[in-house]
Protein backbone atom coordinates (compact mmCIF):
# COMPACT_ATOMS: atom_id res chain seq x y z
CA UNK A 1 0.00 0.00 0.00
CA UNK A 2 1.68 3.45 -1.26
CA UNK A 3 1.99 6.30 1.21
CA UNK A 4 -1.02 8.03 -0.96
CA UNK A 5 -3.48 5.36 -0.60
CA UNK A 6 -2.39 5.49 2.82
CA UNK A 7 -3.17 9.40 3.04
CA UNK A 8 -6.81 8.61 1.01
CA UNK A 9 -7.67 5.96 3.67
CA UNK A 10 -7.18 8.34 6.27
CA UNK A 11 -8.72 11.38 4.90
CA UNK A 12 -11.88 8.72 4.54
CA UNK A 13 -11.68 7.82 8.24
CA UNK A 14 -10.88 11.11 9.90
CA UNK A 15 -14.16 11.23 11.40
CA UNK A 16 -13.79 7.41 12.75
CA UNK A 17 -9.68 8.41 13.64
CA UNK A 18 -10.54 11.59 15.41
CA UNK A 19 -13.23 9.77 17.53
CA UNK A 20 -11.32 7.27 18.59
CA UNK A 21 -8.36 9.37 19.35
CA UNK A 22 -10.42 11.50 21.43
CA UNK A 23 -12.22 8.35 23.46
CA UNK A 24 -8.22 6.99 23.74
CA UNK A 25 -7.27 10.73 25.71
CA UNK A 26 -10.39 10.21 28.06
CA UNK A 27 -9.37 7.19 29.05
CA UNK A 28 -5.74 8.76 30.34
CA UNK A 29 -7.29 9.79 33.48
CA UNK A 30 -8.50 6.05 33.87
CA UNK A 31 -4.76 4.61 33.38
CA UNK A 32 -3.49 7.37 35.47
CA UNK A 33 -5.59 6.56 38.23
CA UNK A 34 -5.32 2.90 37.86
CA UNK A 35 -1.70 3.19 37.40
CA UNK A 36 -1.52 5.04 40.67
CA UNK A 37 -3.59 2.68 42.59
CA UNK A 38 -1.35 -0.15 41.40
CA UNK A 39 1.87 0.83 42.44
CA UNK A 40 1.08 2.71 45.99
CA UNK A 41 -0.54 -0.59 47.27
CA UNK A 42 1.59 -3.09 45.01
CA UNK A 43 4.31 -1.95 46.96
CA UNK A 44 2.26 -0.32 50.11
CA UNK A 45 0.25 -3.32 50.90
CA UNK A 46 3.15 -5.85 51.31
CA UNK A 47 5.02 -3.64 53.42
CA UNK A 48 1.95 -3.35 56.17
CA UNK A 49 1.40 -7.00 55.64
CA UNK A 50 5.44 -7.51 56.76
CA UNK A 51 5.43 -5.27 59.77
CA UNK A 52 2.02 -6.14 61.11
CA UNK A 53 -1.06 -4.12 59.88
CA UNK A 54 -1.75 -3.68 63.92
CA UNK A 55 2.13 -2.28 64.34
CA UNK A 56 1.95 -0.37 61.63
CA UNK A 57 -1.20 1.91 62.41
CA UNK A 58 -0.89 1.31 65.87
CA UNK A 59 3.15 1.47 67.09
CA UNK A 60 4.43 4.35 68.38
CA UNK A 61 7.75 4.07 67.46
CA UNK A 62 9.40 5.10 64.39
CA UNK A 63 13.01 3.88 64.66
CA UNK A 64 14.00 3.63 60.85
CA UNK A 65 17.91 3.19 61.91
CA UNK A 66 16.73 0.37 64.67
CA UNK A 67 17.99 -3.44 64.33
CA UNK A 68 15.60 -4.27 64.09
CA UNK A 69 13.92 -1.24 62.67
CA UNK A 70 10.51 -0.28 64.41
CA UNK A 71 7.90 1.05 61.35
CA UNK A 72 4.75 2.50 64.21
CA UNK A 73 2.76 5.54 62.56
CA UNK A 74 0.54 6.22 65.36
CA UNK A 75 2.44 9.03 66.15
CA UNK A 76 1.75 10.43 62.62
CA UNK A 77 -1.92 9.60 62.39
CA UNK A 78 -2.37 11.22 65.38
CA UNK A 79 -0.08 14.58 64.19
CA UNK A 80 -2.38 14.81 61.18
CA UNK A 81 -5.71 14.79 63.38
CA UNK A 82 -4.04 17.35 65.16
CA UNK A 83 -2.78 20.11 62.59
CA UNK A 84 -6.19 19.24 60.94
CA UNK A 85 -8.53 19.76 64.19
CA UNK A 86 -6.48 22.83 64.37
CA UNK A 87 -6.70 24.17 61.03
CA UNK A 88 -10.45 23.58 61.57
CA UNK A 89 -10.90 25.29 64.26
CA UNK A 90 -9.31 28.29 62.78
CA UNK A 91 -10.08 28.09 59.55
CA UNK A 92 -13.71 26.88 59.38
CA UNK A 93 -15.82 29.70 61.17
CA UNK A 94 -13.86 32.56 59.91
CA UNK A 95 -14.30 31.59 56.45
CA UNK A 96 -17.87 30.33 56.64
CA UNK A 97 -18.93 33.89 57.59
CA UNK A 98 -16.65 35.50 55.64
CA UNK A 99 -18.01 34.21 52.54
CA UNK A 100 -21.58 35.06 53.68
CA UNK A 101 -20.27 38.38 54.39
CA UNK A 102 -18.97 38.30 50.90
CA UNK A 103 -22.56 36.97 49.56
CA UNK A 104 -24.95 38.86 51.13
CA UNK A 105 -23.20 42.04 53.25
CA UNK A 106 -20.23 42.99 51.01
CA UNK A 107 -20.44 46.64 49.06
CA UNK A 108 -20.08 45.94 45.72
CA UNK A 109 -16.72 48.02 45.01
CA UNK A 110 -15.34 46.81 47.75
CA UNK A 111 -16.29 42.99 46.82
CA UNK A 112 -14.35 43.69 43.57
CA UNK A 113 -11.15 44.62 45.46
CA UNK A 114 -11.57 41.00 48.10
CA UNK A 115 -12.78 38.58 45.34
CA UNK A 116 -9.08 38.68 43.50
CA UNK A 117 -7.40 39.48 46.81
CA UNK A 118 -9.06 35.86 47.75
CA UNK A 119 -8.41 34.24 44.51
CA UNK A 120 -4.62 35.10 44.73
CA UNK A 121 -4.67 33.70 48.37
CA UNK A 122 -5.73 30.24 46.97
CA UNK A 123 -2.98 30.55 44.79
CA UNK A 124 0.10 31.20 46.71
CA UNK A 125 2.56 28.58 46.87
CA UNK A 126 2.70 26.39 49.83
CA UNK A 127 6.81 26.71 50.13
CA UNK A 128 5.71 30.73 50.08
CA UNK A 129 2.97 29.95 52.79
CA UNK A 130 5.25 27.90 55.03
CA UNK A 131 7.97 30.62 54.83
CA UNK A 132 6.05 32.77 56.40
CA UNK A 133 5.33 30.38 59.05
CA UNK A 134 8.64 29.82 59.59
CA UNK A 135 9.47 33.84 59.70
CA UNK A 136 6.39 35.21 61.26
CA UNK A 137 4.13 32.45 63.12
CA UNK A 138 7.35 30.23 64.81
CA UNK A 139 8.92 33.52 66.51
CA UNK A 140 5.38 34.31 67.33
CA UNK A 141 3.85 31.25 68.91
CA UNK A 142 7.56 30.73 70.89
CA UNK A 143 7.41 34.36 72.34
CA UNK A 144 4.00 34.09 73.34
CA UNK A 145 3.15 30.26 74.11
CA UNK A 146 6.37 29.09 74.52
CA UNK A 147 8.51 25.85 73.44
CA UNK A 148 10.67 26.60 70.40
CA UNK A 149 8.18 27.93 67.72
CA UNK A 150 7.92 24.78 65.72
CA UNK A 151 4.79 23.36 67.18
CA UNK A 152 1.41 21.84 66.49
CA UNK A 153 -0.21 25.31 67.02
CA UNK A 154 2.03 26.77 64.34
CA UNK A 155 0.78 24.15 61.97
CA UNK A 156 -2.55 24.70 63.17
CA UNK A 157 -2.47 28.37 62.87
CA UNK A 158 -0.73 28.26 59.42
CA UNK A 159 -3.16 25.62 57.97
CA UNK A 160 -6.25 27.97 58.91
CA UNK A 161 -4.95 30.93 56.90
CA UNK A 162 -4.50 28.18 54.12
CA UNK A 163 -7.70 26.91 53.79
CA UNK A 164 -9.37 29.91 54.20
CA UNK A 165 -10.09 30.48 51.00
CA UNK A 166 -10.87 26.60 49.79
CA UNK A 167 -13.83 27.64 52.71
CA UNK A 168 -14.98 31.12 51.16
CA UNK A 169 -14.73 30.93 47.78
CA UNK A 170 -16.81 27.18 47.78
CA UNK A 171 -18.99 28.20 50.56
CA UNK A 172 -19.78 32.22 48.56
CA UNK A 173 -21.23 30.09 45.72
CA UNK A 174 -23.58 27.68 47.49
CA UNK A 175 -24.86 30.73 49.81
CA UNK A 176 -25.37 32.53 46.11
CA UNK A 177 -27.32 29.10 45.00
CA UNK A 178 -29.96 29.57 47.32
CA UNK A 179 -33.03 30.99 45.19
CA UNK A 180 -33.91 34.38 45.99
CA UNK A 181 -37.72 33.31 46.80
CA UNK A 182 -36.41 31.93 49.91
CA UNK A 183 -35.28 35.26 51.23
CA UNK A 184 -37.63 37.27 49.36
CA UNK A 185 -40.01 34.69 51.69
CA UNK A 186 -38.41 35.33 55.00
CA UNK A 187 -38.15 39.34 54.30
CA UNK A 188 -41.89 39.42 53.85
CA UNK A 189 -42.44 37.75 56.80
CA UNK A 190 -41.03 39.97 58.85
CA UNK A 191 -37.53 38.88 59.14
CA UNK A 192 -34.75 40.93 58.92
CA UNK A 193 -31.80 41.13 56.42
CA UNK A 194 -29.30 39.27 58.94
CA UNK A 195 -31.93 36.99 60.55
CA UNK A 196 -32.85 35.63 56.87
CA UNK A 197 -29.02 35.22 55.90
CA UNK A 198 -28.55 33.31 59.14
CA UNK A 199 -31.78 31.53 59.82
CA UNK A 200 -32.82 30.86 56.43
CA UNK A 201 -30.19 30.88 53.41
CA UNK A 202 -27.49 29.92 55.58
CA UNK A 203 -29.23 26.58 56.41
CA UNK A 204 -30.61 26.33 52.72
CA UNK A 205 -26.93 25.88 51.85
CA UNK A 206 -25.81 23.82 54.33
CA UNK A 207 -24.47 21.15 52.17
CA UNK A 208 -22.54 23.21 50.12
CA UNK A 209 -20.92 24.77 53.22
CA UNK A 210 -20.27 21.58 54.13
CA UNK A 211 -18.61 20.38 51.20
CA UNK A 212 -16.54 23.46 51.37
CA UNK A 213 -15.18 22.05 54.98
CA UNK A 214 -14.60 18.61 53.80
CA UNK A 215 -12.99 20.12 50.53
CA UNK A 216 -10.73 22.24 53.35
CA UNK A 217 -10.20 19.30 55.05
CA UNK A 218 -8.70 17.34 52.63
CA UNK A 219 -6.11 20.13 51.68
CA UNK A 220 -4.83 20.45 55.45
CA UNK A 221 -4.71 16.44 55.67
CA UNK A 222 -2.64 16.69 52.12
CA UNK A 223 -0.79 19.77 52.32
CA UNK A 224 3.32 18.71 53.06
CA UNK A 225 5.58 21.89 52.94
CA UNK A 226 3.77 24.03 54.88
CA UNK A 227 3.17 22.02 57.72
CA UNK A 228 6.86 20.27 57.26
CA UNK A 229 8.44 23.72 57.59
CA UNK A 230 6.74 24.62 61.13
CA UNK A 231 5.38 21.53 62.74
CA UNK A 232 8.69 20.44 64.44
CA UNK A 233 8.41 16.82 62.93
CA UNK A 234 9.09 15.13 65.89
CA UNK A 235 7.46 11.45 65.12
CA UNK A 236 6.56 11.19 68.74
CA UNK A 237 2.92 10.59 70.03
CA UNK A 238 1.95 13.77 71.42
CA UNK A 239 -1.36 14.28 73.73
CA UNK A 240 -3.28 17.27 72.73
CA UNK A 241 -2.15 19.34 75.63
CA UNK A 242 1.11 19.29 74.30
CA UNK A 243 -0.01 22.01 71.73
CA UNK A 244 3.24 24.02 71.89
CA UNK A 245 5.51 21.02 70.82
CA UNK A 246 6.59 19.43 67.84
CA UNK A 247 4.75 16.60 66.13
CA UNK A 248 4.93 15.08 62.94
CA UNK A 249 2.54 14.31 60.02
CA UNK A 250 1.86 11.47 57.77
CA UNK A 251 2.76 14.04 54.98
CA UNK A 252 5.86 15.55 56.61
CA UNK A 253 6.95 11.66 57.24
CA UNK A 254 7.54 10.97 53.77
CA UNK A 255 8.78 14.05 52.56
CA UNK A 256 11.63 14.10 55.54
CA UNK A 257 13.01 10.54 54.48
CA UNK A 258 12.00 9.40 51.29
CA UNK A 259 15.06 10.82 49.87
CA UNK A 260 17.42 8.69 51.54
CA UNK A 261 15.38 5.62 52.81
CA UNK A 262 17.24 2.44 51.83
CA UNK A 263 14.62 0.47 49.37
CA UNK A 264 15.00 -3.01 51.98
CA UNK A 265 12.22 -2.21 54.19
CA UNK A 266 12.74 1.88 55.10
CA UNK A 267 11.32 3.15 51.54
CA UNK A 268 8.35 0.27 51.75
CA UNK A 269 7.37 1.43 54.79
CA UNK A 270 7.20 4.97 53.55
CA UNK A 271 5.00 4.14 50.71
CA UNK A 272 2.82 1.94 53.31
CA UNK A 273 2.63 5.59 55.04
CA UNK A 274 1.62 6.87 51.59
CA UNK A 275 -1.06 4.55 51.15
CA UNK A 276 -3.07 5.17 54.73
CA UNK A 277 -2.79 9.49 53.59
CA UNK A 278 -3.99 7.90 50.22
CA UNK A 279 -6.82 5.67 51.90
CA UNK A 280 -7.80 8.83 54.11
CA UNK A 281 -7.72 11.49 51.54
CA UNK A 282 -9.67 9.29 49.65
CA UNK A 283 -12.65 8.87 51.87
CA UNK A 284 -12.62 12.35 52.47
CA UNK A 285 -13.02 13.22 48.96
CA UNK A 286 -16.09 10.64 48.49
CA UNK A 287 -17.40 12.53 51.60
CA UNK A 288 -17.53 15.58 49.71
CA UNK A 289 -18.82 14.19 46.37
CA UNK A 290 -21.71 12.91 48.16
CA UNK A 291 -22.51 16.42 49.43
CA UNK A 292 -21.92 17.82 46.21
CA UNK A 293 -24.52 15.67 44.47
CA UNK A 294 -27.32 16.28 47.50
CA UNK A 295 -26.49 20.11 46.77
CA UNK A 296 -27.15 19.45 42.42
CA UNK A 297 -24.00 21.44 41.63
CA UNK B 1 -38.14 49.35 59.51
CA UNK B 2 -37.42 46.06 60.39
CA UNK B 3 -36.76 45.22 64.48
CA UNK B 4 -33.07 43.93 64.86
CA UNK B 5 -32.92 41.91 67.39
CA UNK B 6 -29.47 41.58 69.17
CA UNK B 7 -28.71 38.27 67.43
CA UNK B 8 -28.58 39.94 64.52
CA UNK B 9 -25.63 42.56 65.78
CA UNK B 10 -23.56 39.83 66.87
CA UNK B 11 -23.67 38.19 63.83
CA UNK B 12 -23.53 41.06 61.47
CA UNK B 13 -19.96 41.92 63.44
CA UNK B 14 -19.35 38.26 63.24
CA UNK B 15 -19.04 38.61 59.66
CA UNK B 16 -17.09 41.77 59.40
CA UNK B 17 -14.94 40.98 61.92
CA UNK B 18 -14.27 37.33 59.65
CA UNK B 19 -13.62 39.47 56.34
CA UNK B 20 -11.28 41.19 58.66
CA UNK B 21 -9.24 38.54 59.63
CA UNK B 22 -8.57 37.09 55.60
CA UNK B 23 -7.77 40.82 54.44
CA UNK B 24 -5.50 40.56 57.91
CA UNK B 25 -4.38 37.15 56.66
CA UNK B 26 -3.72 38.29 53.16
CA UNK B 27 -2.00 41.75 53.82
CA UNK B 28 0.16 39.78 56.32
CA UNK B 29 1.42 37.27 54.35
CA UNK B 30 1.74 39.43 50.64
CA UNK B 31 2.86 42.56 52.74
CA UNK B 32 5.90 40.71 54.27
CA UNK B 33 6.91 38.63 52.06
CA UNK B 34 6.95 41.28 49.11
CA UNK B 35 8.85 44.30 51.52
CA UNK B 36 11.03 42.20 53.07
CA UNK B 37 11.74 40.01 50.02
CA UNK B 38 11.45 43.34 47.11
CA UNK B 39 14.88 45.14 48.59
CA UNK B 40 16.69 41.83 48.29
CA UNK B 41 16.17 41.36 44.46
CA UNK B 42 19.65 42.09 43.02
CA UNK B 43 21.46 40.91 39.83
CA UNK B 44 23.30 39.06 41.56
CA UNK B 45 20.22 36.47 42.36
CA UNK B 46 19.81 35.99 38.67
CA UNK B 47 23.78 34.85 38.08
CA UNK B 48 23.70 32.48 35.60
CA UNK B 49 25.50 29.98 38.50
CA UNK B 50 24.25 29.15 41.76
CA UNK B 51 27.27 28.52 43.88
CA UNK B 52 27.19 28.01 47.61
CA UNK B 53 27.90 31.57 48.11
CA UNK B 54 25.73 33.04 45.75
CA UNK B 55 22.40 31.22 45.33
CA UNK B 56 21.18 32.20 42.42
CA UNK B 57 17.76 31.44 41.25
CA UNK B 58 18.41 31.59 37.72
CA UNK B 59 19.26 27.52 37.10
CA UNK B 60 15.57 26.96 39.04
CA UNK B 61 13.76 29.56 36.62
CA UNK B 62 15.03 27.82 33.57
CA UNK B 63 14.38 24.74 35.74
CA UNK B 64 10.95 25.95 36.17
CA UNK B 65 10.51 26.88 32.60
CA UNK B 66 11.57 23.61 31.62
CA UNK B 67 8.98 21.71 33.92
CA UNK B 68 6.26 24.21 32.63
CA UNK B 69 7.33 23.87 28.61
CA UNK B 70 7.05 19.78 28.63
CA UNK B 71 4.33 19.31 31.13
CA UNK B 72 1.94 21.69 28.94
CA UNK B 73 2.98 19.52 25.69
CA UNK B 74 1.92 16.64 27.35
CA UNK B 75 -1.46 17.56 29.81
CA UNK B 76 -2.62 20.01 27.17
CA UNK B 77 -3.69 18.05 23.63
CA UNK B 78 -4.62 15.37 26.11
CA UNK B 79 -6.99 17.32 28.75
CA UNK B 80 -8.24 19.04 25.17
CA UNK B 81 -8.95 16.16 23.08
CA UNK B 82 -10.57 14.26 26.86
CA UNK B 83 -12.76 16.94 27.12
CA UNK B 84 -13.88 17.36 23.49
CA UNK B 85 -14.81 13.24 23.73
CA UNK B 86 -16.80 14.06 26.78
CA UNK B 87 -18.42 17.48 25.76
CA UNK B 88 -18.59 16.90 22.07
CA UNK B 89 -18.84 12.93 21.18
CA UNK B 90 -19.63 10.85 24.48
CA UNK B 91 -23.73 10.13 25.03
CA UNK B 92 -24.25 11.96 28.21
CA UNK B 93 -24.41 9.85 31.47
CA UNK B 94 -22.77 7.31 29.42
CA UNK B 95 -21.38 4.34 32.09
CA UNK B 96 -17.63 5.77 30.43
CA UNK B 97 -18.22 9.51 30.97
CA UNK B 98 -18.95 8.01 34.59
CA UNK B 99 -16.03 6.60 35.04
CA UNK B 100 -13.71 9.50 33.60
CA UNK B 101 -15.53 11.90 35.61
CA UNK B 102 -15.07 10.13 39.07
CA UNK B 103 -11.20 9.26 38.02
CA UNK B 104 -10.28 12.63 37.34
CA UNK B 105 -12.24 13.72 40.34
CA UNK B 106 -9.69 11.36 42.10
CA UNK B 107 -6.76 12.65 40.50
CA UNK B 108 -7.54 16.43 41.44
CA UNK B 109 -8.01 15.14 45.10
CA UNK B 110 -4.70 13.18 45.56
CA UNK B 111 -2.14 15.56 47.46
CA UNK B 112 0.95 16.26 46.09
CA UNK B 113 3.40 14.21 48.14
CA UNK B 114 1.49 10.84 46.81
CA UNK B 115 2.42 12.35 43.22
CA UNK B 116 5.76 12.44 44.18
CA UNK B 117 5.84 9.09 45.69
CA UNK B 118 4.40 7.57 42.84
CA UNK B 119 6.02 9.69 40.32
CA UNK B 120 9.09 8.57 42.55
CA UNK B 121 8.47 5.05 42.19
CA UNK B 122 7.15 4.69 38.50
CA UNK B 123 8.70 7.28 36.35
CA UNK B 124 12.13 7.11 38.78
CA UNK B 125 12.49 3.66 39.84
CA UNK B 126 10.23 1.40 37.77
CA UNK B 127 10.71 2.92 34.38
CA UNK B 128 14.25 3.85 35.09
CA UNK B 129 14.05 7.66 34.39
CA UNK B 130 15.97 8.41 37.84
CA UNK B 131 15.52 12.07 38.99
CA UNK B 132 15.08 13.62 36.15
CA UNK B 133 13.08 16.26 34.00
CA UNK B 134 10.78 13.22 32.06
CA UNK B 135 9.83 12.24 35.65
CA UNK B 136 9.26 15.71 36.81
CA UNK B 137 7.01 16.58 33.60
CA UNK B 138 4.85 13.19 33.57
CA UNK B 139 4.19 13.61 37.01
CA UNK B 140 3.12 17.06 36.79
CA UNK B 141 1.46 16.89 34.20
CA UNK B 142 -0.36 13.75 35.56
CA UNK B 143 -1.23 16.70 38.33
CA UNK B 144 -2.96 19.24 36.01
CA UNK B 145 -5.13 17.28 33.70
CA UNK B 146 -8.03 17.25 35.33
CA UNK B 147 -7.49 21.04 35.66
CA UNK B 148 -7.12 21.53 32.06
CA UNK B 149 -9.77 18.99 31.43
CA UNK B 150 -12.51 20.85 33.80
CA UNK B 151 -11.29 24.16 31.87
CA UNK B 152 -12.20 22.82 28.70
CA UNK B 153 -15.37 21.10 29.39
CA UNK B 154 -16.90 24.12 30.75
CA UNK B 155 -16.08 26.71 28.12
CA UNK B 156 -16.82 23.71 25.49
CA UNK B 157 -20.50 24.07 27.14
CA UNK B 158 -20.77 27.37 27.16
CA UNK B 159 -20.20 27.60 23.63
CA UNK B 160 -24.04 27.89 22.08
CA UNK B 161 -25.44 25.09 20.78
CA UNK B 162 -26.38 27.02 17.30
CA UNK B 163 -23.36 27.40 16.79
CA UNK B 164 -23.44 23.43 15.86
CA UNK B 165 -26.28 23.14 14.56
CA UNK B 166 -25.46 26.13 11.81
CA UNK B 167 -21.85 24.30 11.36
CA UNK B 168 -24.16 21.25 10.81
CA UNK B 169 -26.67 22.65 8.56
CA UNK B 170 -24.03 23.94 6.04
CA UNK B 171 -22.79 20.31 5.79
CA UNK B 172 -19.78 20.44 8.27
CA UNK B 173 -18.52 16.70 9.86
CA UNK B 174 -18.22 16.68 13.67
CA UNK B 175 -15.08 16.69 13.40
CA UNK B 176 -14.89 19.86 10.96
CA UNK B 177 -17.55 21.57 13.43
CA UNK B 178 -15.11 20.90 16.23
CA UNK B 179 -12.01 22.75 15.01
CA UNK B 180 -13.63 25.11 13.45
CA UNK B 181 -16.57 26.26 15.16
CA UNK B 182 -16.28 24.98 18.52
CA UNK B 183 -12.67 25.40 19.63
CA UNK B 184 -12.05 29.05 18.14
CA UNK B 185 -15.15 30.18 20.64
CA UNK B 186 -13.67 28.31 23.51
CA UNK B 187 -10.75 29.66 23.70
CA UNK B 188 -10.04 32.02 25.95
CA UNK B 189 -11.45 29.95 28.49
CA UNK B 190 -9.49 27.11 27.58
CA UNK B 191 -6.04 29.46 27.78
CA UNK B 192 -7.41 30.62 31.10
CA UNK B 193 -7.44 27.54 32.42
CA UNK B 194 -3.97 26.43 31.09
CA UNK B 195 -2.58 29.88 33.08
CA UNK B 196 -3.86 28.51 35.96
CA UNK B 197 -2.22 25.03 35.32
CA UNK B 198 0.99 26.98 35.28
CA UNK B 199 0.35 28.81 37.81
CA UNK B 200 -0.35 25.24 39.99
CA UNK B 201 2.90 23.63 38.48
CA UNK B 202 5.68 26.91 39.53
CA UNK B 203 3.87 26.36 43.02
CA UNK B 204 4.65 22.66 43.21
CA UNK B 205 7.22 21.49 45.93
CA UNK B 206 6.07 18.23 46.98
CA UNK B 207 5.43 16.35 43.49
CA UNK B 208 8.66 18.03 41.80
CA UNK B 209 12.02 16.90 44.51
CA UNK B 210 11.23 13.42 44.23
CA UNK B 211 10.66 13.41 40.72
CA UNK B 212 12.71 16.39 39.06
CA UNK B 213 14.83 16.27 41.92
CA UNK B 214 16.50 19.34 43.70
CA UNK B 215 20.18 20.10 42.09
CA UNK B 216 21.00 23.65 41.75
CA UNK B 217 21.66 23.47 38.58
CA UNK B 218 20.23 23.77 34.87
CA UNK B 219 19.36 19.98 33.31
CA UNK B 220 21.19 19.58 30.76
CA UNK B 221 18.77 16.95 28.61
CA UNK B 222 15.22 15.49 28.88
CA UNK B 223 16.78 12.68 31.46
CA UNK B 224 19.02 15.62 33.25
CA UNK B 225 18.17 16.65 36.99
CA UNK B 226 17.46 20.03 38.45
CA UNK B 227 15.32 22.46 40.52
CA UNK B 228 12.35 24.40 40.19
CA UNK B 229 11.98 27.87 42.07
CA UNK B 230 9.71 26.55 44.48
CA UNK B 231 11.85 23.68 45.62
CA UNK B 232 14.89 26.56 45.23
CA UNK B 233 12.97 28.46 48.08
CA UNK B 234 12.13 25.48 49.93
CA UNK B 235 15.59 24.67 50.12
CA UNK B 236 16.95 28.42 51.08
CA UNK B 237 14.17 28.14 53.73
CA UNK B 238 15.50 25.04 54.92
CA UNK B 239 19.08 25.65 55.07
CA UNK B 240 18.95 29.06 56.78
CA UNK B 241 22.08 30.53 55.67
CA UNK B 242 21.14 32.87 52.78
CA UNK B 243 17.88 34.96 54.50
CA UNK B 244 18.20 37.40 52.40
CA UNK B 245 18.14 35.51 49.67
CA UNK B 246 15.07 33.30 50.79
CA UNK B 247 13.64 36.82 51.41
CA UNK B 248 14.04 38.24 47.85
CA UNK B 249 12.94 34.35 46.41
CA UNK B 250 10.21 34.30 48.12
CA UNK B 251 9.00 38.11 46.43
CA UNK B 252 10.11 36.60 42.86
CA UNK B 253 7.69 33.58 43.46
CA UNK B 254 5.07 35.45 44.89
CA UNK B 255 5.27 38.26 42.19
CA UNK B 256 5.12 35.24 39.32
CA UNK B 257 2.32 33.87 41.48
CA UNK B 258 0.18 37.41 41.23
CA UNK B 259 1.41 37.51 37.74
CA UNK B 260 -0.13 34.46 36.73
CA UNK B 261 -3.44 35.05 38.55
CA UNK B 262 -3.87 38.49 36.64
CA UNK B 263 -3.37 37.24 33.59
CA UNK B 264 -5.90 34.32 34.31
CA UNK B 265 -8.95 36.29 35.33
CA UNK B 266 -7.76 39.57 32.72
CA UNK B 267 -8.74 36.35 30.32
CA UNK B 268 -11.54 35.12 32.36
CA UNK B 269 -13.01 38.94 31.53
CA UNK B 270 -12.60 38.59 28.28
CA UNK B 271 -14.23 35.74 28.24
CA UNK B 272 -17.49 37.42 29.85
CA UNK B 273 -17.69 40.39 27.68
CA UNK B 274 -17.18 38.62 24.54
Amino acid sequence: MGIRSLISLIRRNKERIAKHLFALSASAAIAAVGLICVFLFMQGLPAMWDIGIFNFLTGTDWQPDWTPPRFGILPMIVGSLYVTAGAILFGVPTGIFAAVFMAKFCPAPLYKILKPAINLLAGIPSVVYGYFGMVVLVPFVRENFGGNGNSILTASILLGMMILPTIITISESAIRAVPGEIYDGAVALGASHEHATFRVILPAAKSGVMASVILGIGRAVGETMAVRMVAGNQAVLRMPHEFIRGVRTLTANIVLELGYAYPGDHRPALIATGVVLFVFVMLINTLFAILKKKEGV
Amino acid sequence: MKRKKPFDFIFFLLTWLSIGVTVAVFTLVVGYVLINGVPYISPSLFALESTALNPSLFPALMGTLMIVGLSLILAVPLGIFSAIYLVEYARRGSRFVKIVRLTTETLAGIPSIVYGLFGFIFFGVFLGWGLSLMSGAFTVSIMILPLIMRATEESLRAVPDTYREGSFGLGAGRLRTVVRIVLPAATPGILAGIILAIGRIIGETAAIIFTLGNVARMPNNLFDSGRTLSAHMYTLANEGTHPGEAHATAAVLLLVVILINALSSWIARFVKAS
